[in-house]
């Protein structure tokens, strides 16, 4: 294959390994999907028209919900702050935890803070940061990055894992999943013990109550809220849903549509620090509201993708996704969603990733499984156009010169001239074709025999 | 702080207004999200026990039992909410601590707490915070085992997020405590519960 485009190149230079954890990964997920939709629900799509239009509704009035979620986390006990890029963010969390005297801090999983390198920031500053979902701490070892929203460790395999624990201590070469899970349970267990300041995510916030939702499997967030005494819930402003009931929309949809499950294990509403009663857990709680660009994203004319739920669908069905893998896209949002959104969110740097919005096949899967609904291949195709107009280079890597095709298309003659050509082609051997994208073209396909040009004879005699 | 605040309302604002018109709020009604009961159940108790299990949790109505269980799994020793402990005193050959103490972490392999409520149509215990005795109790042992009355089980998950009420920390579990990170084998007991038990109290 011939193609300069970079997301081809790192497909093409993929280990079989790798590519095959992809692929399995992703396929596997997205049977599971079809699943669950399909037997808890008579209509699936009436649930994802309606959260989309719950999101979309809750954007088209964000300062309202916003400032409704406000007081009402104030309301609550907690302590809201706002941050309008990254650079606020990260000086918010650095603050915060210097106010309570926090040296060392839990984490549980947060796209967000991979957005803002926020871990990287906070050890530069002399704090020592735990990874604790098991496969994020798996990337902090290995000094890695995710290349899935939901599972991030996908493209590994459990030698290499092995490798890791063993080069980290954490006991002898062992490559068993489950042994590699317990020694990660008795490593973790002991720094949420030391830690005294917990950090997580959120999914959903709900304006109504000033509740953030967590949604893991692990455990990990509720322990980051359990031994320490000082939480920070770090948030993008578009997460944000009307009211508690709508939450159990979300909820019924993001299990299901991410892994197949009709409930992810642990969902949890937290509207501030812990009661008096309560003997453990953060009698502090700080939701840190960032913007980074997303109000800009508002602006666009792609607003949709604020709607995503990160419920990683769109990637695991993803014939592209599959074959690269999220390392393909260079940004924190890999597949469909990260096509979209990592281009947007990328500011000025657009022209660095605007070739991405062209590593789609606009087959339209990722925009039937979508949770919310949002119209991914639209969106793609809005990129595409602003790219081209802004005169990206990266996005015009391997594209063809259209210049004299668009000449021809637009002159009569010319095009006439050229259907009567036509039949001349198939006379000469077309590899010859002295055009790199026509032989890059012709490399794994044969041209079909040229049958046109009959269309006017035909229409000007006929009866 | 609150310039970073004023720039995002007004980055806000300044996005919305050229919209022509905006979308409204569905009205959605809750049958929407209530799934197929795949079985017929003649009470929510039955139905609970079934989603229980469906969700990989443990479903239990009686003491004897109980005590069978966590014997077998060589659990016989843990903490229990102080207000509860009259009620599994009572389990032979098991013995637990009804303050839980840090330092024993390690040692605590079952930990007996108080559920809010539990969800009929999908296996799920509910905790709140203002009916957990300790967070760590219901966390970190191996095994869990939350006390639900059959009272406060409900049907579905609407009705159990009418009754979250103002508590700080509610959490639904469905299932025990996994991961399917490595290579995606699913792995139970990452940092929580690896067994999940909903214990009827009639
Ligand atoms: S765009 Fe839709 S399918 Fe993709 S991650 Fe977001 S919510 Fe899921």
């Amino acid at each position: 294959m011939k193609s300069k485009q970079k997301i081809d190149l790192v497909a093409r230079d993929l280990t079989n390994e790798v590519h095959e954890a992809n692929f399995i990964g992703a396929k596997m997920k997205s049977e599971r999907r079809y699943a669950a939709l399909g037997r808890d629900y008579a209509d699936p799509d009436k649930l994802r028209e309606t959260a989309g239009l719950v999101k979309q509704h809750t954007l088209e009035h964000l300062d309202k919900y916003l400032e409704q979620a406000e007081a009402s986390f104030e309301r609550n006990g907690a302590k809201v702050h706002f941050a309008f890029d990254e650079d606020t963010a990260k000086k918010t969390v650095l603050n915060i935890m210097n106010e309570h005297g926090c040296k060392s801090m839990v984490k549980s999983k947060s796209m967000l803070t991979e957005e803002l390198e926020l871990l990287h920031y906070l050890e530069d500053q002399g704090k020592e940061v735990i990874e604790t979902d098991l496969g994020e701490f798996i990337l902090q070892i290995d000094n890695d990055h995710p290349s899935h929203i939901v599972t991030p460790i996908v493209h590994k395999n459990r030698r290499g894992i092995a490798k890791s624990f063993e080069r980290e201590g954490l006991g002898d070469y062992n490559d068993d999943p489950e042994t590699i899970t317990r020694r990660a349970r008795a490593h973790l267990r002991q720094k949420y013990l030391d830690a005294d300041i917990g950090l997580t995510g959120a999914n959903f916030v709900s304006a109504e109550s000033g509740r953030i939702v967590l949604v893991t499997n692990e455990g990990n967030a509720r322990f980051c809220m359990a031994a320490n005494k000082v939480h920070i819930a770090i948030v993008g402003i578009e997460k944000i849903v009307p009211t508690d009931q709508d939450l159990g929309l979300f909820l019924n949809l993001i299990g299901r549509s991410g892994t197949g499950q009709q409930l992810t294990v642990y969902n949890q509403f937290i509207g501030g620090p812990k009661l008096k009663d309560q003997p453990n857990g953060p009698e502090h709680m700080h939701v840190i509201f960032v913007d980074n660009r997303r109000t800009e994203v508002l602006a666009s004319d792609c607003r949709e993708i604020l709607r995503c739920i990160r419920c990683g669908a769109c990637l695991n069905v993803c014939p592209i996704y599959r074959q690269s893998g999220g390392h393909a896209y260079r940004s924190v949002y890999p597949g469909p969603v990260g096509a979209v959104l990592s281009p947007l969110l990328a500011g000025n740097r657009f022209p660095e990733l605007a070739d991405l919005p062209k590593a789609s096949s606009l087959c339209g899967a990722c925009n039937e499984v979508c949770p919310v609904n949002i119209p991914i291949p639209d969106l793609l195709l809005r990129l595409r156009d602003k790219a081209k107009r802004e005169g990206a280079k990266e996005a015009m890597k391997g594209t063809p010169n259209l210049a004299m095709w668009a000449t021809m298309c637009s002159q009569p003659t010319m095009w006439k001239a050229a259907l009567t050509m036509g039949h001349t082609m198939n006379h000469i051997p077309t590899q010859l074709i002295p055009h790199p994208s026509a032989m890059s073209w012709q490399g794994t396909r044969k041209l079909p025999k040229f049958e046109g040009g009959e269309f006017r004879k035909w229409f000007k005699n006929r009866k | 702080m609150s310039s970073d605040r004023e720039k995002i309302f007004s980055a806000i604002r300044a996005a919305l207004d050229p919209l022509p018109k905006r979308t409204a709020k569905p009205e959605w009604k809750r049958e929407l999200i209530v799934c197929n009961p795949s079985g017929e159940f003649s009470s929510l108790k039955e139905q609970l026990a079934d989603k229980l299990v469906f969700a990989s949790s443990r479903y239990c109505d009686s003491f004897d039992q109980l005590a069978e269980t966590l014997k077998a799994e060589n659990s016989t020793f843990g903490y229990c909410d102080p207000e509860l402990a009259p009620l599994f005193e009572k389990l032979d050959g098991i013995t637990f601590e009804t303050e839980y103490d840090v330092a024993k972490v390690n040692e605590y392999t079952f930990g007996i707490t108080k559920a809010s409520a539990a969800i009929a149509e999908s296996g799920t215990i509910v905790l709140k915070d203002g009916d957990t005795s300790s967070r760590m109790g219901a966390l970190t042992p191996w095994i869990h085992i939350a006390a639900i009355k059959e009272s406060d089980i409900v049907a579905t998950i609407p009705e159990a997020i009418d009754r979250f009420g103002d508590d700080p920390s509610i959490v639904f579990c469905t299932g025990p405590s996994k991961t399917a990170d490595v290579e995606g084998i699913l792995i139970e007991g990452v940092h929580g519960p690896g067994i999940q038990i909903g214990f009827i109290l009639s």
